[in-house]
């Protein structure tokens, strides 16, 4: 009886300390910053969609993600390590459904993920949101030659849609204003709704423009299936994390900002080498040669990347490795690639576009 | 035994305890209450902080838990069952998807009971052919996982129908298309009350006339057509009823296919109005759960048949009854002790895999505290509401369940 005892006091006692334990470590979990939390790592954890073409997709035949947001995820690791491989970038796929818990949670410490940016999720859900590294807008996807071209063609359809997505609500507030009648199916991921959609068991699929765009190239006949070109609703996609962790969310935004600057800089990864300074070239010779602005993105001594808590020249590497805003857009939305995608809002704003960065300095 | 004639060993401990109190620290009933309530309160303190620790770690990260958002409007739109529009609020979405998990599991409870029985009194048949095709049934859909099978249904089967524009016409009319089955809908009118008045009046008389004649057979030996007399007795106040209230309980609304000029000049459906309408969602979610739940179910009565003592069977052949009566009279209802406690298992597994319809696009309970979910961005409290409701759900089934056993136990005097 005795040694029983004693053994559930030490238990007791063990249960409780492991409890303090494990709630002292979750409190010193929300106090460190991201950056600090990554580096100690040694690997950023970047969540990323697998199933959408040109912007996360896991090429079965590589058996890789690329894509244009993971271009993203892997200019951040850049920026923190000097190199995007295996071991500094994690590539953690996330659906619709889990992407935004497991940024609040912090299973990932930043989300690239074709998300938009709203009010409720920018307050609800714990997260704040980076730069719009691209902006989209809700469009409409219908068999070609069934004469589905307006919404008033679409009275009585029946619409398929993704659950945990924007979409289902920005449909309902354009049917319901037009007192159109419809039926709205919701499927757990982009895949099921697509695959409804080509059995004919709905008459529209609604989505973002670029994911229909994606859906309708990888499709066996992209000329069977017609995008609406117009949109009716604002998606600002960009990058995720988790609120009130200021140093990261500087580390993340500057690195976007970086290369938006370096494409009106005119700096891409195979110029970028031409911009440096040369050996023995005094500050005042290089910024004669290339410019103050450069210098300041660009150089070891007069960048401003020390200010972020990386490298005053961070942005070399991520030139050289991923490149500028402009070339990853080309890389994967070429006007002659595989899934061609009109800059249109994505210019740069000097050429009449929303791409923008605040001042570098 | 007195204490005189005890060894003188035991008489030694019992002297102690008269003339000396144990004290309280070494009195083993205190050391075990002691002992239950240091226990009980280290697991509630464990709990505590395990609780304080999620809530403060979810105020960190801004996602307290609120109940709010069960007032604030949905924003979408889906009609799988009694439906939802976007104004309606977030708790009858809850409600509705409710509803939904009820349709499919109610139905899914007693289609599988039945096929099940039929499954099981197959298995031993001495018919080869059906035997082995029973068999054959029930070892594919036990050994394969329900979460494939009811994807096949759906889109393998359900999805694979002809699309809308060919929609198979059958008499009826019925409408079959891979938007789903679209039958007739029967809507009650103001008299369908009355007229149900006078088929409960049915049932109760054909109930006492069932008990009557069963009486009778079992007095007299005559046969006593307890089942002829219950479906005259059922027809007779229908028919009566219908006379009675002097109007039709309900009109029939039948479904009409809304056509649609395609550029090209051809005709062609685009959907059918009118009618109810049964999703291939629904329908790939029922078919699944019943063909998966009636294998095991079909096991389950196979063994408790088996169960029942070989004599009894031969008893009840000597004295002359059928196959049929054998089995309805003696068998079965020796077999049903042995089959109902394990029957309720397969009960409680339906109810809970009715939750994979999230995977079929099914708006269960589950799928739509999903999208409750990603609308309000709580987590916590739309998964406890989950958990709870099937909580719920099961322990209700259990009840049932019990009692049914309870009252069939043999009853010892």
């Amino acid at each position: 009886m005795l040694r029983n005892r004693r053994s559930l006091l030490v238990l007791v006692t063990a249960l409780l300390a492991l409890s303090l334990f494990s709630g002292a470590l979750v409190v010193s979990g929300q106090e460190q910053s991201t950056l600090d939390l990554v580096r100690d790592r040694g690997r950023l954890i970047c969540g990323v969609n697998q199933e959408l073409f040109g912007f996360g997709y896991l090429d079965p035949e590589t058996s890789e993600i690329t894509g244009f947001d993971v271009e993203f995820c892997r200019a951040f690791a850049v920026a923190i390590f000097g190199e995007a491989s295996s071991d500094t970038l994690e590539l953690s796929p996330q659906t619709a459904q889990t992407r935004l818990p497991a940024v609040a949670t912090g299973e990932v410490d930043v989300l690239v993920r074709n998300t938009t940016w709203t009010l409720s999720r920018d307050t609800e859900a714990g997260l704040d949101f980076g730069p719009t590294n691209f902006y989209d807008g809700q469009s409409i996807m219908v068999r070609a030659g069934e004469g589905l071209e307006t919404w008033e063609d679409l009275d009585g359809a029946t619409i398929c849609t993704t659950t945990g997505t924007t979409t289902e609500k920005n449909i309902t507030d354009q049917m319901d204003e037009r007192g159109l009648t419809y039926e709205l199916l919701q499927f757990e991921s982009t895949a099921d709704t697509n695959s409804a959609f080509m059995d004919g068991r709905c008459d529209v699929q609604t989505s973002d423009r670029s994911q229909l765009e994606a859906l309708r190239a990888a499709s066996p006949d992209p000329a069977a299936y017609y995008v609406w070109p117009t949109t009716f609703s604002k998606e600002p996609l960009g990058p995720v994390y988790r609120q009130n962790d200021s140093q990261w969310a500087d580390v993340i935004n500057w690195t976007v900002f970086g290369m938006i600057q370096a494409e009106e800089l005119g700096i891409d990864s195979s110029n970028v080498d031409d911009f440096l300074r040369q050996d023995g070239e005094s500050d005042d010779d290089y910024i004669a040669r290339v410019g103050a602005q450069v210098a300041r993105v660009l150089d070891a001594d007069l960048g401003l990347g020390g200010l972020l808590g990386l490298n005053n020249d961070f942005m070399v590497e991520v030139l050289r490795q991923v490149g500028n805003y402009g070339e990853v857009y080309e890389r994967y939305f070429a006007a002659d690639g595989p899934l061609p995608i009109e800059r249109g809002p994505n210019e740069l704003w000097l050429n009449g576009g929303l791409i923008y960065a605040p001042a570098w300095r | 035994m007195t204490q005189r004639t005890s060894p003188p060993h035991h008489s030694a401990v019992v002297d102690v305890g008269e003339h000396q109190t144990i004290p309280l620290w070494r009195d083993i009933r205190v050391i075990q209450a002691g002992a239950q309530i240091i226990f009980a309160i280290a697991v509630i303190a464990v709990l505590f902080v395990l609780v304080n620790n999620i809530l403060n770690g979810l105020a960190a990260i801004g996602q307290s838990p609120t109940l709010d958002f069960w007032q604030r409007p949905i924003g979408i739109n889906f009609n799988e069952g009694p439906g939802i529009s976007s104004t309606d609020t977030t708790w009858q979405a809850f409600l509705v998807g409710l509803i939904n998990t009820l349709r499919a599991v109610s139905v899914g409870l007693v289609l599988a009971t039945i096929l099940g029985i039929f499954v099981g009194i197959a298995l031993l048949t001495p018919n080869w052919l059906v035997r082995n095709i029973t068999q054959t049934y029930v070892e594919i859909f036990r050994n394969t996982p329900l979460l494939v099978q009811l994807i096949f249904f759906y889109q393998g089967v359900f999805r694979a129908l002809p699309q809308i524009r060919n929609a198979a016409t059958m008499p009826g009319p019925v409408y079959l298309s891979n938007r789903g089955l679209v039958i007739p809908a029967f809507h009650p009118t103001e008299v369908f009350p009355l007229w149900l008045l006078y088929l409960v009046v049915g049932f109760v008389t054909a109930g006492f006339l069932w008990y009557v004649r069963g009486r009778f057979q079992t007095e007299t030996g005559q046969p006593g057509y307890q089942m002829r007399y219950a479906l005259l007795a059922i027809i007779g106040f229908a028919v009566l009823g219908w006379l009675a209230v002097g109007n039709v309980p309900w009109t029939v609304e039948l479904p009409s296919p809304v056509m649609r000029e395609l550029p090209t000049g051809d005709m062609v459906i685009q959907r059918i109005e009118g009618g109810e309408t049964i999703s291939p969602e629904y329908a790939a979610l029922v078919v699944g759960l019943v063909l998966y739940t009636a294998a095991f179910i079909g096991e389950i009565v196979r063994a408790g048949i088996q169960a029942v003592s070989h004599g009894q069977i031969e008893a009840a052949r000597a004295l002359g009854l059928t196959y049929g009566q054998t089995l309805q009279l003696v068998v079965l209802p020796q077999a049903l002790r042995v089959i109902i406690p394990p029957l309720g298992n397969q009960y409680l597994n339906l109810a809970k895999n009715s939750s994979l319809a999230i995977a079929i696009a099914f708006a269960d309970v589950f799928a739509i505290s999903r999208t409750i979910i990603n609308q309000s961005g709580q987590t916590i409290v739309p998964f406890m509401t989950v958990m709870l409701t099937y909580l719920a759900m099961s322990l209700i089934i259990s009840a049932v369940m019990n009692w049914l056993n309870q009252s069939l136990k043999l009853k010892e005097r």
